[in-house]
């Protein structure tokens, strides 16, 4: 479990996110939902100590990050995993190489484990016998699954997963998307994911923070979000007239 | 002017964390291999070509200048010498790699910033200046002396080579020259500033990579700013370095 309280973050003067308070829960999909530039991919960086915040308190479980020493920060790290929106994947490195990375820097382990378990992770997201190939090689598809399993290689508690499908067609992020959610439920990891994917929202999430000129302007369970009056978040949900019968329905 | 004082504080402070004491893990080995590579061997090449084809051009300058009878015919390979020991090999030769190596430097950081990969390294817990950059900049100052020599040698030889096709000078008076008033202390000395210019080199390029803002044509114009600030740099660095070491 996050607990986020009271986090402002400002960028040269100019506030991004003002006071924002949630929680994101174990074990779930907690998606962050909101406009392109309202602020969630600051909001994810701010929680995960990449920005440094104005003031407010962010805690994993019961560990306060701010604030925190620089070696139990690194322990803390240790147990966060993130999927970048550009998947961020090292393109210098291979497959392996990349997956292998968070080992390599947090454990003492032989060669031939942390084989094992890069092997392991690959074949969890469906990429196996990939090892040597480049990210460059491979399709945005497939750099998100090897993302993905980068991100879990260290058996993380919490997942940061930014705009998972964003450059995928339909099909390959509903793949992606069930993945997350299979993962985040069998390892019971307290998963975040921005997204402005009304499939990701409907279809996997579990919590939805909505995120407004940078306030958190709506918070609830997904089965409430069709439910509420909130005139932003509806105007949000229902641009498009596909969607628009779907409300009141969940 | 601010401008400048602001930029030489974030440097200092990026310095400070490049050089930290170092976490260990069992990457560093295979980094640095990959650096020496990058930034020493690809240079080599570049080095070798331009000191030959400048060697050759000054040592024919040199004997087109010096036609008066009075002067002795040595005097041109001893002033080839000189100017590729004292000036060519190590500051010249610097402003080249200072285009090669510090653009090559500054494009890659700033293309693994903008593209989140420093972003996801740190959030491994990784000191990400100092993984990305102590490599370079160990490695480029390492392999620096080995530059100045090989442009040097090559340098000499470019003049060799143009002394057989020179009707005034003999390669006898050529290697006399070479070998009067020979002054060990300039091999040094060149080296001496070279290594001080791949710190710059590395470090400036790399600074400029790590703090791009944007996207891909940020990370192109920090590439070029590393060039024009690089070159500036090592001319003022190379004013001082020998005021102190030649006089
Ligand atoms: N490093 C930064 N410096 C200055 N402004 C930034 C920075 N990162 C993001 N912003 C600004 O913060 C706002 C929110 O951006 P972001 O969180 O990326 O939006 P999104 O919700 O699409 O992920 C944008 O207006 C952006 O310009
Ligand atoms: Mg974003």
């Amino acid at each position: 479990m996050i607990r986020v309280e009271h986090l402002c973050k400002s960028f040269d003067g100019r506030q991004i996110l003002n006071n924002v308070s949630t929680t994101f829960n174990a074990g779930q999909i907690n998606a962050v939902i909101g406009k392109s530039g309202s602020g969630k991919s600051v909001l994810i960086k701010s929680v995960t100590g990449l920005h440094s915040i104005d003031s407010g308190n962010v805690f994993y479980d019961d560990t306060n990050l701010i604030g925190l020493r620089k070696n139990d920060r690194k322990n803390l790290l240790k147990q966060i995993g993130m999927l970048f929106q550009g998947c961020a994947l090292f393109d210098s490195l291979t497959i392996e190489e990349n997956v292998m990375f968070p080992l390599d820097i947090h454990t003492t382990q032989t060669r031939a484990e942390k084989l094992k378990r890069v092997n392991f992770c690959l074949e969890r997201v469906n990429m196996p016998n990939t090892n040597h190939l480049f990210p460059s090689e491979i399709s945005g598809g497939m750099q998100k699954r090897v993302a993905i399993a980068r991100a879990i290689v260290l058996n993380p508690k919490y997942l940061f997963c930014d705009e998972p499908n964003s450059g995928l067609d339909p099909q390959t992020s509903m793949v992606i998307d069930q993945l997350i959610k299979e993962i985040t439920q069998e390892y019971n990891i307290t998963t975040v994911m921005n997204t402005h994917d009304m499939n990701s929202i409907f279809e996997v999430s579990d919590q939805v923070a909505f995120i407004y000129q940078g306030q958190l302007w709506w918070n609830g369970p997904r089965n409430q979000l069709t439910k509420t009056d909130n005139a932003e978040l509806n105007d949000f949900l229902f641009s498009s007239p596909l969607l628009r019968n779907k409300k009141g329905s969940s | 002017m601010r401008n400048f004082f602001l930029h030489l504080g974030k440097y200092l402070a990026f310095l400070a964390t490049v050089f930290e004491r170092p976490q260990r893990n069992s990457l560093w080995g295979q980094q640095f291999l990959k650096e020496l590579q990058k930034t020493g061997l690809n240079s080599v090449a570049i080095t070798v070509i331009v000191s030959f084809f400048i060697g050759a051009v000054i040592c024919i300058q040199m004997s087109y200048n010096i036609v008066n009878p009075l002067i002795p015919r040595y005097l041109v390979g001893l002033s080839t010498r000189d100017v590729l020991l004292l000036e060519l090999s190590s500051t010249v030769m610097c402003i080249i790699l200072a285009g090669k190596v510090g653009s090559n430097i500054a494009s890659e950081i700033g293309s693994m910033r903008v593209s989140e990969q420093i972003d996801a390294m740190e959030m491994m817990g990784v000191n990400s200046a100092q993984f990305l950059v102590l490599p370079k900049v160990i490695s480029f100052m390492a392999f620096m002396p080995v530059l100045v020599l090989l442009s040097m040698i090559t340098g000499i030889l470019g003049g060799a080579m143009s002394i057989t096709f020179s009707a005034n000078t003999t390669m006898t008076d050529y290697v006399n020259g070479l070998q009067f008033a020979f002054e060990p202390y300039y091999i040094t000395y060149s080296i001496i500033k070279s290594v001080f210019f791949a710190f710059i080199i590395s470090t400036v390029s790399a600074y400029y990579g790590y703090y791009v803002e944007g996207g891909a044509i940020e990370v192109g114009k920090a590439s070029t700013k590393t060039v024009v600030s690089v070159v500036i740099l090592i001319l003022v660095a190379d004013l001082m370095l020998t005021q102190l070491l030649l006089s």
